[in-house]
Order: structure tokens, then sequence, then C-alpha cells
């Protein structure tokens, strides 16, 4: 019995002896700045995107854990959750928005000043993103990429078979195609209904329609007078006008699956973000040749910019810091910037990356963002989420019941006020 | 003398100690916190710049806000209405000594057994137009609150049938015999008779749907996501998306109070009566 047990206590103690070293040696393996990040890039390319941010980490010699989780407003609310409670991530996602403004203000941020310095944000950002991640003369946020909101994509299939031969250059033309989509049988747009997309769809109308000054006197400036104005007024005419050419499973429809009706061919058009080129490209189709891209119905549209930042939260341990400075440069590093973007669908922040990489709808963009008088944000840029949330309410609303035209310009106007 | 006592009366307060101080601070604290917040003007975090009585002045200028009252009121009224209605008839059903009254038991109560996000989901899929069945209540804005009711009912229809039940089968047999010595038919027994003997347990169904019917949020979240555009928005949603989406706790804590305020005029006066009852 006796040699039983001291055999048992033997192998346990070899055991034993075998984990920890095994543990050392993993840990001394494992040295690299350890960053826990939170975002919501799950969707198909989203994560394909993230998967090079994290592989361009790892070969800089640090360590990567992932904390996807989906849905934006889940993920930032886990985030400040985390933050306030004082277990913070290394880095966390946000858009380039008021969104993280509180977080500033309770000083919960750290600040990527010497970022912005050695990168010359001040002269190379665009003006709408710089203004909203420079707080008080800090940066806080580092930029991934750039968003445009308001594309109008298209199907060139739905596009033969309704017999339309030339891509729309103005709004008449616009309802025009929709027109020509509604007689030859297939659904003119592809819209998901939810409040996001009809203040996406909104953002559209009124640059298209208002241009760059009605569309920052009523977003930026937030001007009772303008939002009371007949143009503006006409603009949320046309708005609801889109209704008649959406179909009736439209509500609730999430956006990639409006997106894979216009992959299919079975819906003509869909106004959406740059992101939804990830859902084309796993369809293995090409910009120009199955899919067509319009920035803006004239050549003075605005470019309705947001796009993804990391923020930092302040941390006291010197490992999360040095992470967070290895994260900031190995994301703002030209060749993580260019795959970054391919994969996700926008266009990279830095203005000195080799643009004959990116597809031809990210290079229209490139360079329509040079022109200075065609970039401006979108909604959440100029509104905290509290004003964005009030006016897709009231868009929403609109869209939705038979409110008439005053009580929804009242409203609108009402969202605004304070 | 005064020994011996002590310990005995020391331990019941100890035991309840815990309880006590969950109740005071969780409870009791966080409410009259929320009620501070409630009038500052607080967005992500709590500040201290109070603004009186602004917070609850933007709130019933919402209508989002006043539409998620209204759907709550005639959700509540049709949920508390259609669960008796149908719990009772099926308790009364299953009293008749069927044969399999055990398996029938199961399977009514075992929509409760799912959550309210299971129900929603599978509810959603079910009552999604476009699978040739021209029922198409969800998306429409007028019907959708009708919609939460009929997956809820359902959910919830097989707790008051237990508790109904179980009230019946301690209803007196000889009362039974006296009415049919006096050959009055078995629903006149039911309506006039047994029923008002079940008050208590009624009552304490009702109060238990009450309870649900004040905190409707996953159902509604999990099925219609407020609805087509904001059409079946509930308090208790609105409140949650300002906590966390929106980032305005002010105007959530005053949402929050005012959900509380018509909870706690009915309880009090009830708790009130209930206690002078006893003590009579």
């Amino acid at each position: 019995m006796a040699h039983i047990r001291n055999a048992a206590l033997a192998t346990m103690t070899a055991t034993m002896a075998m984990a920890m070293a095994m543990a050392m040696a993993n840990s001394a393996i494992a040295a690299g700045p350890t960053a826990e990040v939170i975002h919501w890039w799950t969707s198909g390319g989203e994560s394909a995107a993230v998967k090079q941010v994290a592989q361009a980490y790892r070969a800089a010699g640090g360590t990567w854990i992932d904390t996807a989780i989906a849905g934006g407003d889940q993920s930032r609310a886990v985030t400040v959750n985390r933050i306030v409670g004082g277990n913070p991530p290394t880095a966390a996602q946000f858009n380039t928005s008021k969104q993280f403004l509180d977080l500033i203000e309770q000083g919960m941020l750290n600040n990527v000043d010497d970022i912005a310095a050695r990168e010359r944000w001040d002269l190379s950002l665009p003006k709408p993103i710089a203004d909203v991640i420079r707080v008080k003369g800090h940066y806080y946020a580092v930029p991934l990429n750039i968003h445009m909101q308001t594309w109008i994509w298209y199907s060139q299939a739905a596009f033969k078979k309704a017999g339309i031969t030339k891509e729309p250059a103005t709004m008449d033309e616009f309802f025009g195609a929709l027109e020509q989509l509604k007689a030859a049988g297939i659904v003119p747009l592809a819209h998901g209904g939810q409040a996001w997309q009809e203040t996406v769809l909104f953002s559209a109308i009124l640059a298209n329609m208002g241009g760059r000054d009605l569309y920052l006197s009523v977003i930026q400036a937030r001007d009772q007078k303008a939002m009371h104005s007949d143009a503006f007024r006409k603009v949320l005419l046309a708005f609801k006008r889109m209704h008649n050419y959406v179909d009736a499973g439209a509500p609730g429809r999430n956006w990639n699956d409006a997106t894979a009706m216009v992959i299919k061919g079975t819906a003509g058009f869909q106004v959406m973000g740059d992101w939804v080129k990830g859902e084309f490209t796993n369809a293995k189709q090409v910009a120009g040749k199955d899919y067509g891209c319009i920035a803006g119905l004239g050549p003075t549209v605005p470019y309705l910019m947001q796009g993804d930042v990391f923020v930092f939260p302040k941390t006291a341990s010197a490992n999360a810091v040095q992470a967070q400075k290895l994260l900031a440069n190995v994301v703002t590093a030209p060749a993580t910037q260019l795959v970054f973007s391919q994969l996700k669908g926008s266009i990279p922040v830095r203005m000195d990356v080799d643009t004959s990489r990116l597809d031809a709808c990210a290079q229209k963009g490139m360079a329509i963002i040079k022109d200075r008088a065609r970039q401006a944000g979108v909604t959440e840029v100029y509104l905290t989420p509290d004003q964005n949330g009030a006016i897709q309410d009231v868009l929403t609303a609109y869209w939705n019941t038979n409110m008439t035209i005053d009580k929804a310009q009242k409203n609108f106007a009402a969202a605004l006020r304070n | 003398m005064a020994r011996p006592r002590r310990p005995a009366r020391l331990t019941p307060f100890a035991a309840l100690l815990p309880m006590a101080l969950t109740a005071i601070v969780a409870y009791i604290g966080c409410a009259l916190w929320t009620l501070r917040v409630s009038f500052t003007s607080s967005r992500t975090f709590a500040s201290s710049q109070y603004v009186g009585l602004a917070q609850y002045e933007r709130l019933f200028d919402n209508e989002r806000w006043v539409l998620s009252l209204h759907n709550l009121a005639l959700y509540g009224v049709l949920f508390i209405a259609a669960c008796l209605v149908i719990g009772c008839l099926l308790a009364i059903f299953i009293d008749q000594n069927v044969t399999g009254e055990g398996v029938l038991r199961t399977i009514f109560l075992y929509p409760y057994a799912m959550s309210f996000v299971a129900t929603g989901l599978v509810w959603q899929w079910m009552l999604t137009p476009g699978q040739g069945f021209p029922f198409d209540w969800i998306v429409d804005q007028d019907m959708v609150i009708y919609t939460v009711v009929i997956a809820t009912v359902w959910q919830a229809a097989g707790l008051v049938m237990a508790m109904v039940l179980a009230g019946l089968r301690g209803v007196d047999p000889d009362l039974w015999k006296a009415a049919r010595l006096d050959g009055i038919p078995a629903w006149r027994v039911y309506v006039s008779i047994v029923l008002p003997l079940l008050a208590p347990t009624l009552a304490t169904v009702t109060l238990l749907l009450s309870t649900t019917v004040v905190k409707l949020f996953d159902a509604v979240v999990a099925m219609t996501q407020g609805g087509p555009g904001t059409a079946s928005e509930v308090p208790a949603k609105f409140i949650m998306d300002h906590l966390f989406l929106r980032s305005n706790i002010g105007l959530a804590s005053a949402g929050a109070m005012v959900m509380l305020a018509p909870v706690l005029a009915m309880l009090v006066p009830y708790a009130y009566a209930r206690s002078r009852r006893v003590n009579r």
C-alpha cells in the first residue's frame, strides 16, 4: 500500500513540476506588450480586416487579445462600463464622432499627441475628422480609416434589365431611374428598415439636394431658421417619397441583407456606406463590372465622412501604456492602413499610400477627398449621441407613419433645439 | 435573567442583516440616487449640475416616451385580461379529471420555462410576413403591439393555469355536491361561487402579471426591436436605450422615476389596506 501511495505522490509531483516549467516557458515566449482590444468588426469583411491589424501587431512583437462584441451600441456600452468599472481594455473601437466626448471630459482617455505630431495630423487629416478627435488642443483617438456614409450603389444587372444606360447625375434622374426599375418589376431601392439606416438615407438626400451649405447649417450649426426653411421641407418630402420605392419586407432588415438584394440583382439601388464593398467582394463581384458606385449626384455634393478610431483608456500599468503606443504605431503604418481599408471597404487616413492597390470606388473617394470644399462629416460627427438619436426618432417616425410634413419639420427642429 | 435573553434576540437580527443591507443600500439607495440624477443634466456620467424638472419636461415632450406609455397601458390591460381568462379556462378544463392530466399540465406550463428572449425570437420568425400566410401585424404600425401581447400571453398563461388549478383543487367538494342538488349549471357555479372563492389566488396572479407588464423589455427587443419605427416602444426599452446607447442617464433616470410613481401609487394603498386588515 505504502509504495503505491509513494508512487502516486511521485507522479503528482513530477506532473506539477512539468506544468510549472511549461507555464514559465510560455510566459517567457509571450513577453510582448499585451493589448486587449474591444471592437465590433464582426461581419465577414470586417473581421478579415481586423485580423490583418492583429497580425501586424503580432509581427511587431505584441500579443493581441481580441474582444469582439457584435453591435456597435453594445460594444461601446461594454467599453464605457469597463472603463468606469476600473478594468479598461488596452484599446477600444469607437466611431469618429462625439461618442467618446464624455470620456475625454472625465479624463478617462490617454492623449495621442505624440502620434499626432509625428504624422502631422494638423495638416494631413481632413478637417471634420481632426476637429472631432481633438478636444481642447489634444488628440484623443487614432483614426484607422475614413468611410463615406452615403454612397449610392447599383447593380449593373438590374440596370440592364430595366434599360437604364447611364448613372443618374441629378436628383431628378435618380427618381427617373427608380421609376424605370419599378416598371421593370425590380425593387428600386434595397432598404433596411432600421432607424440608423433611415437616417443614412435622409443624410444622402439632404447632402444631394441641399448641398454643403444646407447640410452644415442644419447638422453642424443646428440653425432653426434653416430647419424651417422651404428647401429643408423639400428635402423631407423627397425623403418620404423614397418610401414608394422600398419593398414590403424592409422593416427590420439588416444592411447586409439589403446589400445581398443588390448583389443578386433583385434590387437596383442601395444607399449605404462603403462598408458594403466587403459584401460585394465576398460575393466575388467587381466594381465597375457587376456593381457601380456614385459618390454624389453632382460634382459639389459633400462627401460625408465617418470612420473608426481607437481610443486608449487611461491606465496606471506601464505595460499597457507600452502596448497602446505600439498599437498606435502599427495602426498608422502605411502597410496596415492599406490592407485594412482594402478589406473593409474604406479609404486610408494617410494620403501617401499607393492608391493603385485600392478598388475603383475607393480611388474615386480618395480623389474627391482632396477637394476641401466637399469634406463634411456625418451627423454623428457634429451631434452628440443623444441629439443624433433624437433626429433618428423623428426620421423613423416620419418614414413609418403618416405624419404630416409640418409636424415632421417641427419635430426635427425641436429635436435639435438644445 | 437578562443574559440568556440577549443572544436569543440577537440571532434573528443578525440573520436578517445581509438582506436588510441589500434592500436598503441596493434598492432604496439606488432608487434615491436615480431620483437625484433625474434632476441633473447628466450624460454618460453623473454630473452635479442641477437643472430642476428640465429632464421631466423633455421627457413628456418626447413623442417616443408618450407613445411608450400608451403602448404599456394598452399592453398591460390586454395581457392581464387575456392571461387571466385563458389561464382560468385552461385550469377549469384540466380540473374536470381529464385523462393525461399530468401531461397536459406540463405542456401548458412549458412555455413559461422559456425566457422572454427565446419567446420573442420564435414568435418573430413565425409572424414575419413573406411566408405566404397573410398575417402582417408585426410590420404594421398600429397592430404590432398586439403581436407582443400574443407572444407573451402564450408564455405566461401557463403560470396562471398552474396557480388557479392549485386554488381549484382547494375548493371544498361538498360545495359541488350542494350545487348539483340545487340544480345550478356548472358554468354558473364557476362564475358566481368558485372564482370569488379564488379571489386571493387571482389577486396574487394579477400582482405577478403586473410586475411582468411593467418590466416588459426583452420580449419587445427580441421580437420587434421597438417595432417598425418606434411603434412598439415600451418605457423600459426607452429607459435602457437612453442609459446606454444615447448616453443620457439624466433622461433615463427621469423615465425610471416616472415609471416608479404609478407602481408606488398602486402598491402603497394596497399594502396599507392589507396591513390594516391583518391588524384588525
